[in-house]
């Protein structure tokens, strides 16, 4: 950027070859604004609206579908449900994934390559067909838990996992590997060293994989379809309210809450990743 | 050490078994000569041809492919010309844009759902092929951008400045001399667009919500009779492909360190 500075007095001369590079974003900004900017913003205003038939917009404003969430009973009892089943995936999965994503961190790269790639594969492969064919498993082996909490946990876990072991893997990835030498020369043994400095310096991409599982876990329509045997989450809630009743009020006001929890959430890993400095292998 | 190690191999033994059993289940079981998805009782290749026959999920799988290859060639354009173009702009403009660029990879799929479903439904545009096609162009574009930008900025900037004053004009500058730069980026864009729209459920869902259009994963969804094998076989080609495309990606990575 500071180079564009030196060549200043050509500007004028630059002028039409600068004009082509602005034009180049239109198509992208007026997709931004359109598709992104505007449907939020709609979201935000239906959420703070009384209900009426879509399409219509009333200047009444009211706070009725937030309050909603506290008042009726079915959404509380599946709100508490998904978060918990979600958070106990979440820790299960950091619980698997940080361990895992700390020995392909510490083994030859070659075999971080193909473990990487192991892990990810599943990923590509759709979310439908992975939870079914877990559904399948269950079926062989235990089919009386298909609809049980278990059930759900595992299959969040199982859906899930990578999410959690790659943010983790990439920040371990560019620790200094000296710096397990430093703390060892000072008189850590090997746990110390993994509880003072890997796991301080590595937590902003736990917080990453914390957000990348439990949101995606808590909204997911998927896994309660398939291994709760049809009990409803939140994301089946949403569904239910938008697509069969067309509550748009009520399920805006659900995304901005979920969008709210997330903005928190990026705060709090923004803040915790001032080791950044400390990780001197960070650009290749 | 010893003992370190094998506690070690066994710990990812167990981990890449547990998620595997699934996919070969899943892959076993669409070789089943019977309709049990949990008993075998011989082979067969009788769900390969049900699935080339049923209409409806070839009518899925078509879906889902020209969306996702419409909707990849254009997000890569868009995005690739937005990236050049976000690094000449001014630094509170291109800030602005990064975050609202961002909107939608960081938020739950559900929220950009419910976003273009009340968006479809205010204005009354009929929900179908074309939203669902609007909507994965919407959700890919960022992640283009998030690809190719780094690597334009990584540019040097006098690169332009160069073949201008060879006589380019804008456009070849650009044609010559900016994309074949950052071509790899720009393809590697276009993979993740491409994976994103052909994976996507939850969006499409709901922006096609109440048409018949139906992508593999709502037609997944959306199933009212018991699942089938022919589901298996369905999935048996995609691992397939990705298998191929996974084990070609581990090649080239190990024939790049040689070079080095």
């Amino acid at each position: 950027m500071e180079r564009y500075q030196l060549i200043k007095p050509q500007k004028r001369k630059d002028r039409p070859k600068r004009t082509l590079e602005h034009v180049l974003g239109l198509p992208y900004y007026g997709l931004l604004i359109a598709l992104i900017v505007i449907p939020i913003l709609m979201m935000v205003l239906y959420s703070i609206q009384t209900e009426r038939p879509a399409g219509v917009f009333t200047i009444k404003f009211t706070l009725e579908h937030y309050w909603s969430f506290f008042s009726e009973p079915i959404f509380v009892r599946v709100m508490f449900q998904s978060v918990y089943l979600a958070a106990l995936s979440t820790v299960l999965t950091l619980v698997i994934g940080y361990p895992l994503a700390y020995v392909i961190a510490r083994s030859r790269p070659r075999t971080q390559v193909l473990l990487i790639l192991l892990i990810s594969a599943p990923m590509w492969i759709n979310m439908l067909l992975r939870t079914r064919a877990l559904q399948q498993v269950f079926e062989m082996t235990a089919p009386h838990l298909l609809g049980s909490d278990l059930a759900i946990i595992v299959g969040m876990t199982y859906i899930f996992l990578p999410f959690m072991v790659l943010p983790i893997y990439t920040v371990l990835n560019k620790i200094d590997p000296n710096l397990y030498e430093s703390a060892a020369d000072l008189g850590a043994t090997r746990f110390q060293t993994i509880i003072r400095v890997i796991i301080p310096l590595s937590l902003s991409g736990i917080l990453s994989g914390i957000m990348m599982v439990f949101l995606p876990a808590a909204t997911t329509l998927v896994v309660p379809r398939y291994l709760g045997q049809g009990r409803f989450l939140i994301g089946n809630l949403i569904e239910n309210a938008m697509i069969q009743q067309g509550r748009f009020g009520y399920g805006s006001a659900i995304a901005i809450v979920l969008s709210l929890l997330i903005m928190g959430l990026l705060y709090l890993i923004k803040r915790t990743d001032r080791y950044q400095g400390v990780n001197t292998l960070e650009e290749s | 050490m010893k003992k370190a190690d094998t506690l070690r191999n066994s710990f990812i033994g167990l981990v890449l078994l547990v998620t595997y059993i699934p996919i070969a289940s899943l892959v076993v079981f669409s070789f089943n000569e019977g309709r049990s998805l949990t008993r075998w009782t011989g082979f067969s290749f009788q769900w390969y041809v049900k699935l080339f026959e049923s209409q409806d999920i070839m009518r899925a799988v078509g879906t889902t492919i020209v969306v996702a290859v419409i909707s990849t060639l254009i997000s890569t354009f868009i995005g690739t010309l937005a990236a050049i173009s976000l690094t000449k702009s001014r630094k509170v403009l291109r800030e602005l844009t990064m975050s609202a660029n961002n909107i939608p990879i960081v938020n739950p799929e559900i929220v950009t759902a419910i976003a273009f479903f009340v968006f479809f439904g205010t204005f009354a545009i009929q929900r179908g092929f074309g939203t669902m096609l609007l909507a994965h162009i919407a959700f890919s574009t960022p992640y283009v951008i998030i690809t190719v930008y780094p690597k334009v900025r990584s540019l040097d900037p006098n690169l332009a400045d160069a073949a201008y004053d060879l006589g380019a004009t804008p456009l070849q500058a650009l044609i010559r001399v900016i994309l074949p730069q950052i071509k790899v980026a720009i393809i590697a864009g276009a993979a993740i667009a491409f994976t994103m729209s052909f994976d996507d459920f939850v969006i499409s869902y709901f922006a096609a919500s109440g048409s018949a259009v139906k992508n593999i994963s709502i037609y997944l969804y959306t199933l009212k009779r018991g699942v089938e094998p022919t589901i298996n076989a369905l999935s048996t080609l995609i691992i397939l492909v990705i298998g191929i495309k996974i084990t070609h990606d581990y090649i080239k990575s190990g024939r790049k360190k040689e070079e080095e």
